[in-house]
């Protein structure tokens, strides 16, 4: 059984579009410092953008949590999106956008899963949306 | 807050994106664009995203938008420097941008843009 680590790195409330690019600065300097290569660091920093642009649009406000895993000899960034919006009526249906609705009125939830490794996705009415994403070196 | 520079170069102008542009900042540098383009009537747009380390599908959008409407003011616009990277990325993510010309550097994309010019006469003459 692999040992699961787990520390984290920073909490950042979102609230504005300006939240939203610190996101993405913080989340590229750890990617950088665990050394993930140019391309994974976009891949991940691309989806955190997606992802804070979320909460932003439909939440308001939220926070994004950068966490660093180790599970056996595994490293990996970890980041958790959390608000308290108005979740999402149907997460299946959003899992299944088509590509049409990128960058339009869509979540972009199914884009922002093709570029990281793991993904996880809880929402509710009452409890908001949480969005769970690693890349792994 | 740091500016993108709107150039003018001949009939073009040229946009070297060099700052990392929130969603707010980047509608407001589409209205800059236009006006320009209102101002000066230049047939010609090159958008220089070389510096650009991320384009997430709102930047990717805008750009295209930005083109169509471009367009609609006689405008014809190359999108140069897009690094492989984000090209891959933008794949991945699932975006199509349409109608969005593109070329490696300034250079290619201003040869680019003149034969887009002579082929949009072209087309309003109904040859």
């Amino acid at each position: 059984m692999d040992n699961e680590k787990e520390q984290q790195v920073k909490e950042i409330s979102i609230k504005s579009d300006e939240d939203v690019i610190f996101v993405r600065q913080e989340v590229r300097n750890l990617a950088k410092q665990m050394g993930l290569s140019l391309l994974e660091q976009t891949r991940i920093v691309t989806a955190a953008s997606e992802l804070g642009r979320n909460i932003v649009v439909h939440a308001r406000e939220g926070k994004a949590f950068l966490i660093k895993v180790e599970k056996g000899d595994r490293q990996g960034l970890k980041i958790v999106f959390r608000d308290k919006g108005p979740g999402i009526p149907d997460v299946q249906k959003a899992l299944e956008e088509g590509f049409s609705t990128v960058g339009s009125l869509g979540l972009g939830l199914p884009g922002a899963r093709r570029l990281v490794d793991d993904f996880a996705i809880e929402s509710s009415p009452l409890e908001g949306t949480t969005v769970i994403i690693i890349k792994w070196r | 807050m740091a500016e993108v520079s709107i150039l003018m170069m001949g009939e073009n102008i040229i946009v070297p994106i060099q700052v990392e542009l929130h969603d707010r900042a980047a509608m407001a540098l589409q209205e800059d664009i236009l006006l320009k383009i209102e101002e000066t009537g230049a047939s010609g747009l090159i958008i220089d995203v070389s510096a650009v380390s991320i384009v997430d599908s709102f930047l990717g959008r805008l750009l295209g938008d930005t083109a169509r409407m471009a367009r609609l003011m006689g405008t014809e616009t190359v999108l140069v420097g897009m690094k492989k990277e984000v090209v891959i990325t933008l794949i991945e993510l699932g975006m199509i941008i349409k109608d969005l010309h593109t070329a490696l550097n300034l250079e290619e994309g201003l040869k680019l843009l003149e034969s887009l010019k002579i082929e949009r006469v072209r087309e309003e003459n109904g040859a």
